[in-house]
Formats: structure tokens, sequence, C-alpha cells
């Protein structure tokens, strides 16, 4: 047992440090910090890592994985999060990706992953209905067989980004007689077929991210169904167990003590610097403390998957402990700032294209939205009390 | 990077793991505290031939080669069964000074003792009025010719009363709660001027209150350099530090697995109380505390060979997060069992008290949360 990087390690760190310095895109600013950013933006990094064969890192080696050690992929997000890149979307990556490869047929692999991989095709996510949330099983949009198509009906809620997505992985019942997680079928739509519409849902922090899907007598091949009718319940679990893993943010929650710690070292508090006062202070290093509690319980559970297991019931931990930290850096970033975060700076500067209510130091302006917007972390991807049950079951066996 | 065992600690997890189950079970445990002497040297003379006194001991001083990863291992296992026996004072606190600050011949003259089981240490360190400060002595010891002249009060020292040597701290200058000036002593207990009061403590350990009144030791009693014995003082503890969270561990995992398993059998309205929700959820917010637990517990073990502030950073972090672990679990247990949880006679309580009690051993919460912000 041992926290040191090997010789080997260190010089892949180097290299992975080098390769970002020389192509992340530096016109594109303090990535992620903007609300307003494009399609083109958003992919810009995920092409070059394609390119570069390292989009999708955790893949097997024979879809265009890296066969990098937990140690190796650890680095990875360590340099991503140094340097704030815009890392690839997860729909593809870590969603659709894994269960095309694990579960689709050799036509659908070579349709879709390499479209995955290169950052040219956007995929989106249609799980979550309007009276579907947590009881994800009892979602009622229905695919019904006809001849070489199904017809799909139903509305899709909370599609993160669909407003730029060319495909969509929808779950669809299709055997209305069946108990829930039985009849339930995980099935590619091109979101270019008639009968798709996509409408935005503005959100607390004045940005558009989310919205509802429309399906009206959407005809899809039958090709398009992946694995066995009825049985995409088991590959919509497999994909949430995926999801899970890496949606503790370490790095990224890492990145943004730092960051935390720059700003409560620039505001006053009493005449002198915020970070010195003992009540903040103390918050910052509980988060600190929780962080590298996570960050450690992270690394076991990546050795554990290199020594074969997959991503497990473990991974709720991870989601749980990390969103957790995610909402609380937010929280006292808007603390941090004090009466600079009421301000509105979102979606006014969106729908004028003016920056005129800018106003206070500018670690203020993102502080109250972005407290706001990281609210969702712990209600998406199953919320925190759904991976209580999670565990409850496949942990404590009750 | 690493988060795996080798052979060897699996091996000593796995025979320790089988010596607690076979001599701790728990009415011999109960027996046991209760008796005259409060514990089993039988028991310390099993763990000396099994190797453990001497696990983590480098061999040129006569032990087997491990280190804090091995005491980590050691430390969980005797927390699952709640063993008394003196580790963490006797291998640990002496084993650290000895190893860290002592001279050839000290160690020639102590770890054998260790290793085999013969001596048994126990450190004094605290004091009535000290809290968690090292420094805040009222304990001096003053030059007398090449020796020291030792006077004081030593408060809560465990395991005294089953010790046949002391580690003492004693100012030998400098004001009350000064850096410098602190320096460390190891003493036969039975040196003239040495008198305790032995107690019973309330998680079933052994204690003593120590009294130093005019005790003469040679200048060989000094470990490390005079006046100086703050900094190697710092590096044992984070050590024993790294030890007892580990034993937290062990005992939280129990308790743990304790309360699933009652939650189980114990039925209420009809049904198991482990199928209402609101336990379900409860009890995985402590499986989640003893998760971060075992990582806070790692992250200390594996930074005690780090640079100064890293390591005191690393240990604060585990003593704070294992702190509120082992008070959540041990409080959640207790209500999760009921009217059952506040009996003497179940397990669990035993376990909540254990829990209790290692909050304030090395500094608690509060102390290390201080400490972690003066690292900023």
């Amino acid at each position: 047992m041992n926290l040191e990087f090997t010789p080997e390690e260190q010089a892949f760190r180097d290299e992975v440090r080098a390769f970002i310095a020389e192509n992340h895109p530096k016109e594109l600013g303090d990535f992620g910090m903007r609300e307003d950013m494009t399609r083109e933006e958003m992919v810009a990094w995920h092409k070059i890592l394609g390119a570069k064969g390292w989009s999708v890192p955790a893949w097997p080696v024979e879809y265009g994985g890296t066969g990098w050690t937990p140690t190796q992929r650890y680095i990875w997000s360590e340099e991503n999060a140094r340097a704030n890149t815009f890392m690839p979307l997860p729909f593809g990556v870590s969603m659709v990706g894994p269960v095309i490869y694990t579960f689709g047929n050799e036509e659908q692999k070579a349709k879709h992953l390499p479209g995955i991989r290169s950052g040219e095709v956007w995929w989106c996510q249609g799980y979550s209905e309007p009276g579907a949330g947590s009881d994800l099983a009892s979602l009622k949009t229905t695919a019904v067989r006809d001849g070489d198509h199904y017809v799909i009906n139903g509305q899709k809620t909370w599609t993160t980004l669909a407003q730029h997505a060319d495909w969509g992985f929808f779950l669809c019942r299709t055997d209305p007689t069946a108990k829930a997680q039985e009849g339930i079928s995980f099935i590619l739509v091109d979101m270019k077929t008639p009968g798709v519409e996509v409408k935005p849902i503005k959100l607390l922090d004045g940005g558009y991210e989310v919205n509802e899907t429309w399906l009206t007598d959407v005809r899809v091949p039958v090709e398009n169904l992946v694995g066995v009718e009825n049985k995409g319940w088991t590959y919509a679990k497999f994909l949430l167990a995926h999801e899970r893993s890496g949606i503790a943010g370490v790095a990224r929650s890492k990145r943004g003590v730092e960051k935390l710690r720059e700003i409560a070292a620039n505001e006053t508090l009493d005449g002198q610097p915020l970070i010195k006062d003992f009540d903040f202070a103390k918050k910052v290093s509980q988060l600190e403390i929780d962080l590298a509690a996570l960050e450690i319980t992270e690394l076991r559970t990546l050795a554990g998957e290199q020594a074969g297991k997959g991503p497990g019931p473990e991974s709720s931990i991870l989601k749980i402990k990390g969103t957790e930290i995610q909402q609380r850096l937010t929280e006292l970033t808007l603390e941090a700032v004090g009466t600079y975060s009421a301000p509105y700076y979102g979606s006014i500067a969106n729908d004028t294209g003016s920056n005129e209510y800018a106003v206070g130091p500018a670690h203020a302006q993102h502080a109250a939205a972005t407290y706001f917007n990281m609210r969702k972390t712990s209600i998406y991807g199953g919320s925190n009390e759904i991976q209580r049950n999670i565990i409850t079951k496949m942990i404590l066996g009750l | 990077m690493d988060f795996n065992f080798t052979e060897e600690q699996d091996m000593v997890r796995d025979g320790l793991s089988r010596l607690v189950r076979e001599q701790y079970d728990w009415e011999t445990r109960r027996k046991a505290i209760a008796s005259a002497e409060g514990w089993r040297p039988e028991v310390w003379a099993q763990l000396a031939e099994l190797g453990i006194l001497g696990m983590p001991f480098s061999e040129a001083d006569g032990g087997f080669g491990g280190g804090a990863i091995d005491a980590m291992v050691i430390m969980e296992e005797f927390g699952k069964g709640l063993v008394v026996e003196p580790f963490v004072p006797t291998v640990v606190c002496a084993g650290g000074f000895l190893k860290h600050g002592g001279t050839a011949a000290q160690k020639e003259e102590h770890i054998g003792g260790i290793v085999a089981g013969s001596s048994v240490f126990a450190f004094a360190y605290a004091e009535p009025k000290g809290r968690f400060d090292y420094a805040d002595l009222e304990t001096t010891a003053k030059k007398d010719g090449a020796g020291y002249v030792l006077n004081g009060h030593k408060a809560v020292v465990i395991g005294a009363p089953w010790a046949s040597h002391l580690i003492v701290t004693a100012r030998t200058g400098g004001e009350r709660r000064d850096r410098s000036g602190v320096s460390v002593f190891v003493v036969a207990k039975d040196s003239a001027g040495i008198t305790t009061r032995d107690y019973v403590t309330v998680d079933g350990r052994r204690a003593a209150e120590v009294y130093f009144e005019n005790v003469a030791v040679g200048a060989d009693a000094l470990i490390g350099a005079e006046g100086e014995g703050l900094a190697l003082i710092e590096l044992v503890t984070d050590e024993a530090i790294a030890a007892t969270c580990a034993e937290a561990c062990g005992a939280m995992k129990v308790a743990h697995a304790m309360t699933v398993e009652y939650s189980r059998q114990r039925k209420q309205f009809g049904v198991p109380i482990g199928s209402f929700q609101v336990l379900q959820h409860r009890m995985v917010d402590m499986y989640t505390a003893y998760e971060t637990a075992v990582s806070l517990t790692y992250l200390a073990t594996l930074r005690l060979g780090s640079d100064e502030r890293e390591r005191k950073r690393a240990v604060s972090a585990a003593k704070v997060g294992v702190g509120q672990s082992a008070r959540l679990i041990g409080q959640e247990a207790v209500q999760i069992h009921g009217g059952n949880g506040v009996t003497d006679e179940y397990a669990i309580g035993h376990y909540f008290k254990r829990l209790t009690i290692f909050d304030s051993e090395f500094g608690n919460v509060d102390h290390h949360m201080k400490r972690h912000v003066a690292l900023g």
C-alpha cells in the first residue's frame, strides 16, 4: 500500500500535462464557467481527444479504450481538472457507449461507437418522464411494433442538452401487460426522425440545459433495439451504475476548494481575510477532510474494479458523497462572496447579449447561479435517496 | 499508488482474526475485564508468540520488519473484538519513541522485551490541566548530577496498572506550554517515588493516575535530546492516532453489522424493523460513515512518513473524520437497538462506549479541527 507515483506514472503525468498544455484550445478561455457555450465549444476538447485516442479511456481496449490503470485514470482526471478543461459529455462516452459495446450487436457497434469516440455524434438520454422520476420503471412511453418499425409515443423530460443531440437512447414500454420492470426496451432514436420535438425548460439559474422531449408516432427501425426486447431494464441499470462511477467529481472539487480558498483570501471580514476567520476556515477544513475521504474511497473502488469487479453498488456511496461535497462547495462559495451573491447575471445577459449587470468582483458573478444549478446533482442520476435504497438492498442485504 | 495489502499482511489479519474469534468471545472478554487483573497476560504471550508485538519493528531492532500499515491491520482486528491488551501504549507509543528517538543502548534494552512480551509499557503524557496540549506540562524533570529528578501528576495513563515501564513527558526547561523545554523519559514503574491510583475505565480497560515524587532517573532515561521532545511526541502520537483510528474502524464495522443484523431479527408492527425505510437510510449513512473512516485511516497511515505538514494534516483529518463517524455510528447503533442498546447485557453498548472514549484520546474532533485549520 502506498500513495506514491512510480517513475512510469510520473512520466505519464508529465506526458498528459504537456499534451493538455499544447492542445487544449486556449481561445475558449475559462471553459466550463460560461453559460453561453456553443455546441462547437463543448465538443472541441472531445474531438481533440478523439483524434489522440484518449476520449474513452475507461472503455475496453478493443473498442478504443486506453487500457490505463486506475492510477493513470486518476492522473488523467487530476490533470484535466488542473487545466479546467471541458471534458467529453457523459451521454455518449459513459452512458450509451458502454451499453452498446456490452449488449449491442456488431452492426450497432460499427455504426455508433466511432461517432461517440470522435465527438462527432451528440447523444441524449431519454429516461425520466413527467410521471416517472425516482420510480423510473413506471414509465409510460410506448413502442409498438409495426412491421420493421417501432412506433414510439410518449413524453420524456430532463433531457439534458437535447437541443444539440443527433441521437437519443430511450426507455420505452414494449410489453404493456408485463410487470413494471419486465416490459421495457432500450431503443436508439435518430433525433431528426419526424415526430421528435424538443422544448427547453428554463432552470433556477436562468440557464437552458434540460428539455422536454415529445415523441409523437415516431417510426424507428427495429434494428435500433439494443439487446433483447423487454430486457431494457437490465441495460438501464447497468448504465446507471456506469453513470455513477466518475460522478464523484473529486478532481474538479479539489480544484473548486483551491478556488474557494482564493476567494476567501480576497474577501474580508472584520478587516482581515475571510479565510482567517475560524468559523469560515473550519467549514473549509471540514470540506477538505470530507473530500480527502472521498478521494481515497474512489481510489479504493477503482483498485477493486481493476481486480475484476465492475462498478458495483459502492458507486452509490461515491454519488452521495461526491454530490454532497459539490453542493457544499458551491454553498461555501456563495457564503464567501457575501452581499455580491445577490445581483442576477444569468439569462439577462443571455437574453440581451449585454453585460450591463456585471457588478461586483468577477469571482462573485457565478456564485449564486452555480449554487442554484448544483442542487440538481443530488436529484439526477438516481436521487441520493434512491442511492440509499440501492445500498440498503445490495450492500446491507435488507 | 497501490491499495492492496501484501500477502504477509493478509496472513497477519487472518491469524489475528482467528485469535480474536477463538480467545476473545464475548463471555470470556466480560469475565476478563471484570477480573482483578482486568486483562489476560496469556493473550499477550500469545500475541508475542504470533509475532504481533514485534511486527512494526525493523529486523535490525529485533522485530519483523513491518510498519504502520501492519499496525493498522492489527489494530483493526483488535477493534473488532474490543481487545483491551495494551498494544498502542506498548508497541506503538513506547516502540515509536524507541524507534525514532532511542539510543542504540535504549533500543537494545527495551525492544527485545516488547517483542517477547515481557515488557509492558504505558504512556504518561496527559495531565489534569493539560487537556490535549502535549507541551502544557506541570510535571518537571530537574537536572541532578548526571540524571534527573521527576515530580508531577499524570492523568488517565491507559494500561498503567499492567505496565512494567512508563514513558513520561516532563518539562526540563522553558515556561508551561512553551514548545521547547519538553523532554521524554523511560522509567521502570517500580522506581522509588512512583505511586499509582489504579482504576477501571468506562470502556473496560484499566488506567491510573500516576504520581512522581522526587523520582531519580539516570541520564540514560532521557529519550531524544533534552528540551526538544515535542516534535518527537507529535510524531509518535500521530502514529498512535493512525493506529487508534484503525481500532475505531474495526469497532465501527462490528457495531454496524450488529445493528443491521438486529434490524433483521427484531420485529415490531408484525415486520422486521429493518424493513422501515427510515431505519434503512440511517444504517446506510452509518455504512457510508464507516467507509469514510476507513479511507481517512488509510490516508493518515500512508502519510505518516510524509513531511511534517502533510503528515499532521492527514492525521488531523483522520482524527476529525473518524471521530465524527464513531460518534454517529455509536449513537445510531444504540438508537436502532432500542431499549436493548442501553443495557449492559447487549454487546452493542460496549462498542458504543469504546467508540465514545476513542474521541478523547490524543485530541478530540475539535482539537484536531483546530490543528487542521492552523495548518491551512
